[in-house]
């Protein structure tokens, strides 16, 4: 047992647990009880593999980014999330999750999204699967996102708008469990990161830690060890994240690099900088860090990434912050933006602004030369485009 | 005795009415109190606004965002509820969420209720299994009734160790729904509470979630002790202000 990973009642030290309402405890049970022997079966990892190789592309390159080493004194490795099947990591739990639903005999899907992403992945493993599947976008966020509507809707996705509170990812995050509540016996809710309750967040770490596991062979190959010295993602909820860092937490002469958005900075209203403006609390039925007012109230975060304007971060993240094993870096806008023209210019990889805040470390943190850095290189910049361009006046 | 047991023995069906706190308007809270016992109201569930209240229909979220909107907190809550007691004698109830709970300090927050003559707190997200561990003793100590939920999916054993945590009444969610969704009361939700009322638990039933009308108290009463209605009556409250609320609670009946 892992000293960061969920006890069985899903708590990382303080953070975690299952703070839900009655009226969803059956549907969560049925998974609890179910989600690790599903997936331990023969069957489960047969279909898992098969489709991770032949249908996302994997494993994706473990990449020496000899231009970014070479400018920064260090060797960089990216671990290319990006060239998966829909632009991203988020595929890989999507993948899993459609396969764990089948399983519980589950034949309506829904999922949460805020810039899409999640919401593509899952309408495209339901189109592979012939499964109903309903997405939950907040009205704000489908004005600013069209070509992933698009994209979801071309895959045969019913999206619909939450128009609650401030029409944003929470907000559909809550309109997915509400209708989770509505459908308790016929519906599987694919969450799209580390968060909500157990066992999402070590659901999700399991099934997004096929990025660990491959970047150790990688490693060993190219390095001669299967150890970096540092692991480095962005942290929005922090599922991109929580695949980098899984099977190395437990390695404590591995540090790990968490990256948050600041947004335009953290002593501006507008920032989504969890660990340094948030308080203990409770949202979508966790405990973790999460940015409220005084009472308890969630606030709105902001970050130019719409993937990353999540107000809390997983549990894992809470618990790796608050005992230490973690660092965590905020990045402002306008830092992220520089560092994925950066990455553009002279590696030829652009970046979803998302991870193109891992990038913009350097300013913060100082490396030794023979120092081995892994990046997730988590998605690419496509659907960034309009705000890259808008941004640099292109 | 507490007021809601004293509520409960009584022999008759309770009408119970959740309203949002600083709905309509911020000062509102404790005159819809008033009227609400005036009008023959036999128990008052407070709703203390959340920004994302997860078991609640559109109907709750707006007048919550609403009353948020009007300045409403936990601390101005208890402020407006101080020295309720002079003039109410039913049953107060606070409900919320349990973040603001824990935002405000459980333990303050218990005591604040105590003080203020609170008979119990329904905390839709707080679990039972950490209700029980954590906060059953503090809430006993202030004299603080726990008002645990079951839906149509909750299994019998589950509802035998819902039933042990508490002595007053448990709430009966009508169907699987988010509160204000229903259409009234098919076969199905009857043989529902029926059946849960042949299980002859120590705790009195009271049913939630889409009672609106005469019809559906009725037969969501039938077999319990009474009915919780929340939707129905801040749509109530949004059409016709506070001088509807004598008209809908005789409208009940």
């Amino acid at each position: 047992m892992s000293k960061y990973s969920a006890n069985d009642k899903g708590f990382y030290g303080d953070f975690g647990g299952a703070y839900i309402p009655e009226l969803l405890y059956p549907n969560v049970e049925e998974l609890r009880q179910n989600y690790k022997q599903i997936i331990a079966t023969d069957d489960f990892q047969k279909q898992f593999k098969s489709l991770l190789k032949d249908y996302v592309g994997r494993p994706t390159p473990l990449y020496l980014a000899e231009n970014l080493s070479e400018k920064y004194k260090a060797k960089i490795y990216l671990k290319r999330e990006d060239l998966c099947h829909t632009g991203a990591h988020k595929i890989n739990n999507t993948v899993g999750q459609i396969l764990l639903a089948k399983a519980l005999g589950k034949h309506r899907i829904i999922a949460e999204t805020g810039a899409g992403q999640h919401g593509v992945a899952t309408a495209t493993v339901c189109a592979l699967m012939g499964l109903e599947c309903i997405v939950y976008m907040g009205a704000v966020d489908i004005e600013r996102q069209a070509p992933n509507v698009a994209r979801m809707k071309m895959l045969g996705a019913t999206v619909v708008p939450a128009n609650s509170g401030s029409k944003t990812l929470k907000d559909a995050t809550n309109e997915a469990i509400r209708d989770w509540i509505n459908h308790p016996k016929d519906t599987h809710y694919i969450i799209g990161s580390v968060v909500g309750p157990h066992p999402y967040p070590d659901m999700v770490t399991q099934l997004q830690s096929v990025i660990s596991k491959e970047v150790k062979t990688q490693l060993l190959e190219k390095e001669g060890r299967e150890l970096p010295d540092y692991v480095i993602a962005c942290v929005g909820g922090g599922s991109n994240a929580a695949g980098l860092f899984a099977d190395f937490m437990d390695h404590e002469e591995v540090g790990i690099i968490g990256v948050e958005a600041s947004g335009k900075g953290v002593e501006t209203n507008e920032s989504a900088a969890t660990t340094i403006l948030g308080r203990e609390g409770i949202i979508h039925g966790s405990k973790t860090l999460l940015m409220q007012n005084t009472d308890g109230q969630i606030t709105e975060p902001y970050s130019i990434s719409a993937g990353l304007d999540y107000p809390g971060i997983g549990p894992m993240h809470a618990h790796l912050y608050k005992t230490g094993r973690g660092k965590f870096v905020s990045i402002t806008d306008a830092e992220a933006m520089e560092a994925g023209l950066e990455l553009s210019r002279i590696e030829g990889i652009i970046p979803a602004i998302e991870t193109a805040h891992a990038f913009a470390i350097f300013k913060y943190l100082d490396f030794k030369e023979d120092d081995v850095l892994v990046f997730n290189c988590s998605g690419r910049g496509d659907k960034d485009l309009d705000t890259y361009r808008t941004y640099f006046g292109y | 005795m507490n007021r809601i047991n004293r509520a409960l023995a009584q022999d008759k069906k309770l009408i119970s009415i959740y309203f949002t706190a600083g709905y309509p308007q911020l000062e509102d809270t404790t005159e819809v109190i008033k009227r609400l016992t005036d009008s023959g109201t036999d128990v008052i569930e407070i709703g203390l606004p959340y920004s994302d209240p997860l078991a609640d229909g559109p109907v709750i979220q707006k007048s919550s965002e609403q009353a948020l909107r009007n300045g409403m907190s936990t601390k101005k809550l208890f402020q407006q509820l101080e020295g309720i007691r002079k003039t109410v004698d039913i049953p107060l109830i606070v409900m919320g969420y349990f973040n603001a709970m824990l935002q405000f300090g459980v333990e303050d927050f218990c005591k604040e209720c105590e003080a203020i003559g609170i008979d119990g707190i329904i905390m839709p997200d707080l679990p039972i299994d950490i209700f029980e561990v954590d906060y059953k003793e503090l809430f006993e100590a202030h004299g603080l009734k726990f008002i645990p939920l079951i839906t149509p999916e909750t299994s019998p054993n589950r509802i035998n160790t819902i039933d042990a945590l508490g002595d007053s009444f448990v709430y009966m969610v009508s169907s699987s729904s988010t509160t204000g969704g229903q259409q009234g009361f098919g076969d199905e939700a009857l043989s529902y509470f029926k059946r849960i009322a042949d299980m002859q638990l120590t705790n009195k039933l009271m049913v939630g979630f889409g009672i609106k009308d005469a019809l559906s108290f009725e037969q969501a009463s039938r077999y319990t002790s009474g009915c919780i209605i929340g939707s129905a009556f801040i749509q109530t409250l949004t059409k016709t202000g506070l001088d509807g609320i004598p008209g809908f609670i005789q409208s009940l009946k």
